[in-house]
């Protein structure tokens, strides 16, 4: 298979590799993925607690080039946004940014959960220091 | 698309080909000797009349002599055919077709190559029961399974010599000494094996063999099956309906040129087989200690004992077999991992020796073949082991396996559906 010259800037020179202290409270951790499949992907966002702005993004992944991509392609896009922007971020905007063929739409779609996993973690996080984690986990379901 | 690189022992031209069981490239020899029948000996082998399909006639019976050599075989016994998959096809079809009143039963195995076992698959919807053995953790079946599966319904066992993945070698003179006291017929899928390690019809006791000759440095499209005359006489019912050519096994005119090829191939293998053997297993095994000597947690898939020379295939943990094979994109290798099959299924090989199919999305087919180098050996080790080690720190199952978290415990988030 040939990849778009964009997967392979990203495998060969994949952004913001690495992990973040998952117990922090600024810090949501998405897993996603099974080994079985082929594809894990890990994403961590730390979240400014004022601003709910994502201030730094990490990720690892056991998959594909174009799984690492995409989850690469992920912490560029999330980092300065705000939460509930990079909610906004849809894997069909991955595909088109990656040149993904059908058959690796899937890892979008991972890079997209994680992206919402990691958010969803920080959400759960910030809920239980606010006491109120009944209505964030809502709104995450909503959105997803 | 080449170039020339230092490597530790000298130069290395790219890229490297070590995909030697997918296909090979054909000896200088074998291209020289087939160049004749594309231009001035067009003749066809079937015209018995003339000048021209004598030459023709000649040429396919010498190349006939030159694998019936290499097999113990009697010349009369080598039929040619399109490749190894219509010869599997036509052993296995061919012999349920003939001896459906004595039976219906077949036994296969379940890492045969796919035109064994859709063949198989394909004779189930006529009515046929298949046993698909399964294999043991080293690849190799259970000889006593083999016997239990067996009853007065057994026509034909169909059991591949070597893996074409795994490169592991069947007990295939065990097999046909149990099938010849039950008066089963057996035949074996031997494409990997040919002209690789020593293969023998009547001490291996096999009755039908497929043979490929783009394995053994010939050319695509032509193969031959070995169909025995006698003790037991094998026969077929052909599959091509046409001229009854091939002994009426095998219908339509003789590509000459190949059939010249596949011989020479075969004649080639019969002088240098033992000599190459002992340098591809030598290299072999240099590949795989230069790996596992600098990389931890790699898995080798299949028994090292009974195994191809040429063959080594490998489980580089948490890495996904697709991205090590981007990273290594200047050797021409293959991977188990589904991202690289058709069907999006990691390797059903793999998962049949039990290995999990994390294993199996993990693992890398090297085949060596004749045209390989030390150096060669050296630089794939070498690019091997980088790209793994960087793929490694990329990985989130490295980082949780070297936390102490035991990976089969975690509940993952996309559990496989199936």
């Amino acid at each position: 298979m040939a990849y778009s010259d964009k997967v392979l800037d990203h495998y060969t020179h994949p952004r913001n590799v690495g992990s973040l202290d998952k117990n922090s409270p600024e810090v949501g951790t998405g897993l996603v993925g099974a080994p079985e499949c082929g594809d894990v992907m890990k994403l961590q966002i730390k979240v400014n607690p004022e601003t709910s702005i994502i201030e730094d993004a990490k990720f690892k992944t056991f998959g594909c080039g174009s799984a690492i991509a995409s989850s690469s392609l992920a912490t560029e896009w999330v980092k300065g946004k705000t939460v509930d922007e990079a909610l906004e971020i849809k894997n069909t905007e991955i595909v088109k940014e990656l040149s993904l063929p059908p058959v690796k739409i899937h890892c979008s779609v991972l890079a997209e959960d994680a992206i919402r996993a990691a958010i969803g973690d920080w959400k759960k996080k910030q809920g239980q220091e606010k006491s109120a984690p009944v209505v964030q986990h809502a709104n995450v379901v909503q959105q997803a | 698309m080449s170039a020339d690189v230092m490597s530790g022992n000298g130069n290395v031209k790219l890229p490297i080909y070590m995909d030697n069981h997918a296909t090979t490239r054909p000896d200088p020899r074998v291209v020289e000797e087939m160049m004749p029948y594309f231009n001035e000996l067009f003749g066809n082998a079937a015209s018995r009349n003339h000048e021209f399909g004598w030459v023709a006639e000649q040429a396919t019976e010498q190349a006939r002599e030159r694998i019936a050599k290499l097999i113990g075989a009697n010349t009369k016994e080598i039929i040619f055919t399109s490749g190894a998959t219509e010869s599997d096809n036509l052993a296995i079809k061919g012999a349920a077709e003939m001896y459906r009143e004595k039976g219906n039963h077949i036994i296969t195995q379940a890492t045969e190559h796919k035109a064994v076992l859709d063949t198989c698959k394909r004779l189930e919807k006529y009515g046929f029961r298949v046993t698909y053995l399964p294999v043991q953790k080293d690849g190799r079946i259970d000889l006593d399974d083999l016997k239990r599966a067996m009853d007065d319904k057994t026509i034909l066992v169909t059991i591949m010599t070597a893996n074409n993945e795994i490169g592991v070698l069947q007990p295939i003179r065990e097999i046909g000494a149990i099938c010849h006291e039950r008066g089963v017929l057996f035949h074996t899928d031997a494409v990997q094996a040919v002209g690789k390690v020593p293969f023998n019809v009547i001490q291996d006791n096999v009755d039908i063999a497929s043979i490929s000759g783009h394995k053994i440095y010939g050319p695509k499209g032509v193969g031959a099956l070995y169909v025995r005359r006698k003790n037991p006489r094998v026969q077929l019912v052909a599959q091509i309906d046409g001229g009854g050519h091939e002994r009426g096994m095998r219908s339509g005119t003789l590509n000459v040129p190949s059939i010249v090829g596949l011989g020479k191939a075969c004649a080639i293998a019969n002088e240098e087989m033992a000599e190459e053997g002992k340098r591809l297993g030598a290299l072999r095994d240099r590949l795989r200690e230069k790996i596992m000597g600098q990389l931890d947690e790699v898995y080798i898939n299949g028994s090292m004992e009974h195994r191809l020379p040429n063959n080594l295939n490998i489980s580089f943990a948490y890495v996904e077999g697709e991205s090590l094979l981007m990273g290594i994109n200047d050797i021409a290798v293959s991977s188990g991992s589904a991202c690289t099959s058709a069907t999006l299924e990691p390797s059903y090989v793999l998962k049949a020796l039990g290995a999990g199919d994390d294993l199996a999305h993990s693992s890398i087919r090297f085949g060596l073949g004749r045209y390989n180098t030390e150096a060669e050996v050296d630089y794939v080790a070498n690019r091997v082991v980088e790209t793994v080690t960087r793929l490694r720190e990329l990985s989130p199952l490295y980082e949780m396996a070297k936390e102490g978290i035991d990976l089969t415990k975690v509940h993952w988030a996309a559990e496989p559906t199936h």
